[in-house]
């Protein structure tokens, strides 16, 4: 895992700190940059500052659906950055849902949607297919 | 204000008026629940009309003649029974024998009025049934959104304690997967956040079991009166290492033989939180001041921190089950998000409060009212039971 990618940026945006740790290590390992965020609003303010080549981000943050609001503001600025949903929670709250198909796609703004806790190969092999690298 | 349906069916004319003029401006006040009930009143003059109105929209509560000129009372009733549990029927009946009562009774009848009655005698029979009706409705109104809340909690409880077991184990793959080489000292730092999450998630659980006990009213109370100047600096000692490795100086203003009637472990677990945040949340450098006061009966404990403070967004849901706020200053600090819930659980158990103001990068102030009282009826009686154990 330490093929270069031209340094792409990888923002990664959860409120737990530990998750920022971890994807940076192995986000860092795979050869990428992070750049992280630990709210919504710190998110939104990175992409404007500097605009990454991926987005990967918690669901639940302060709010429950900071996650999606986050997508959507990605998916605005860039319709073809690629960002990763990413969830502990899917099955407590009951609402089951993927982003598999387009018709998902068109209302939840990910690409993927993973669920926690996620191994470091599969989120860089998400990446890697999202990245066409 | 609600309004109950009410269908009188007797075939008397006489007794038709009658119970419209009894009920139709008539009101029932219900204190214990600070309602008011009103009536709609619909009428019918034979059993087959009022076996079609009760399926066409079933009243609150059925006025049925027993002896009609088609169909009986009783035919009524029987040919009604899937709508039995939803109206309370009121039988009216010349013939109260005990035979008619018992069979009345088995097809769902809940009271008799037995004829002759006076106006004063119909109402007092429908206030009762609308009292029951209107009771009944709030305690399932009640029971309702109890079990939302639980579902609620147990939700966010199982989120609370799936995050540290999904970081620990996000930890483990890095390790397994040999991601920083294969030098252990390399993954120091990993393995401790591991521990402090997993330490993190014990206290979770302690708080949990804290809070459960308090709110399920087993957790056995003594109260004595409690020196608040020793609780205090139990309180104060046991931050007083984190305190001092941050630089943070702790005041304390407690007049001397300050007392309060309370249990000692419940006004300890108040001042271990409080005291705990202040630090917790403080800055390097900062302070910490706490100070009791007592009005008569109401005694006062304040923390003030010279801390990260918050906005009053987040002051206004800091005191909810599993609330924590997260952003740039808070990133680093763990916690529960119970202790707050805990502490005014607590103070409620007292008839008290617990309040906050506070402001971004200056500080905040905690202020917990408690009251003083004689130890109430309900302690003292479980006290007693449990020195019988």
């Amino acid at each position: 895992m330490t093929t270069k990618h031209g340094t792409k940026t990888i923002l990664v945006v959860d409120d737990d700190p530990d998750f920022l740790i971890q994807q940076e290590t192995i986000l860092k390992a795979a050869g990428y940059d992070v750049v992280t965020a630990c709210n919504r609003v710190e998110g939104e303010a990175r992409l404007t500052e500097q605009p990454p080549d991926a987005v990967i981000a918690d669901l639940m943050m302060d709010e429950t659906d900071d996650g999606f609001i986050l997508c959507y503001a990605a998916k605005k600025k860039d319709p073809a950055m690629p960002v990763i949903l990413v969830t502990s929670v899917a099955s407590e709250t009951g609402i089951e849902f993927d982003a598999a198909t387009d018709e998902e796609r068109s209302w939840i703004k990910a690409d993927v949607l993973l669920a926690k806790p996620i191994r470091p190969e599969q989120i860089v092999a998400e990446l890697k297919r999202l990245l066409k690298d | 204000m609600t309004t109950l349906n009410l269908l009188g069916v007797d075939d008397e004319k006489g007794m038709r008026l009658g119970i419209k003029r009894a009920l139709e401006s008539y009101a029932v006040d219900i204190p214990e629940i600070n309602d008011r009930v009103t009536f709609d009143i619909a009428l019918a003059e034979t059993g087959e009309e009022a076996v079609d109105m009760i399926r066409e929209q079933t009243p609150d509560i059925l006025l049925l003649d027993y002896k009609l000129p088609g169909i009986t009372g009783l035919d009524v009733l029987n040919q009604t029974g899937d709508f039995s549990g939803k109206m309370l029927t009121i039988m009216i009946t010349a013939y109260a024998s005990i035979e008619t009562a018992i069979t009345a009774t088995k097809r769902g009848a809940y009271d008799f009025l037995p004829k002759p009655f006076t106006p004063e005698d119909l109402r007092h029979s429908v206030r009762k049934a609308a009292a029951r009706i209107i009771i009944a409705r709030r305690a399932s109104e009640l029971e309702e959104a109890n079990k939302r809340v639980r579902f609620d909690f147990i939700r966010v409880l199982g989120h609370e304690l799936k995050a540290p077991l999904s970081s620990v184990t996000s930890y483990l793959h890095i390790m397994k997967d040999h991601i920083c080489g294969s030098d252990i000292e390399n993954y120091d730092d990993m393995i401790g956040r591991s521990l402090v999450r997993l330490k993190q998630m014990n206290k979770l659980i302690l708080d949990l079991l804290d809070m459960t006990r308090i709110e399920s009213g087993q957790k056995t109370r003594t109260l004595v009166s409690v020196d608040l100047n020793a609780a205090v600096d139990q309180a104060v000692e046991l931050v007083r290492n984190e305190a001092a490795d941050r630089r943070i100086s702790i005041h304390t203003d407690v007049p001397d033989n300050s007392v309060i009637t309370a249990d000692q472990v419940e006004i300890n677990m108040v001042l271990n939180n409080l005291v705990s945040n202040a630090v917790k949340y403080n800055r390097d450098d900062g302070s910490v001041s706490i100070s009791v006061s007592r009005d008569e009966d109401v005694v006062t404990l304040k923390v003030q921190d010279t801390g990260i403070g918050m906005t009053q967004e987040e002051a206004g849901r800091l005191f909810g089950d599993f609330v924590r706020i997260h952003n740039a200053r808070t990133k680093n600090i763990l916690g529960s998000g119970l202790g707050l819930s805990i502490v005014k659980k607590l103070a409620e158990l007292y008839g008290g409060t617990v309040s906050v103001t506070s402001e971004p990068d200056r500080g905040s102030t905690f202020t917990v009212v408690l009251n003083d009282s004689e130890i109430p009826a309900e302690v003292a009686e479980q006290e007693s039971v449990g020195n019988n154990d």
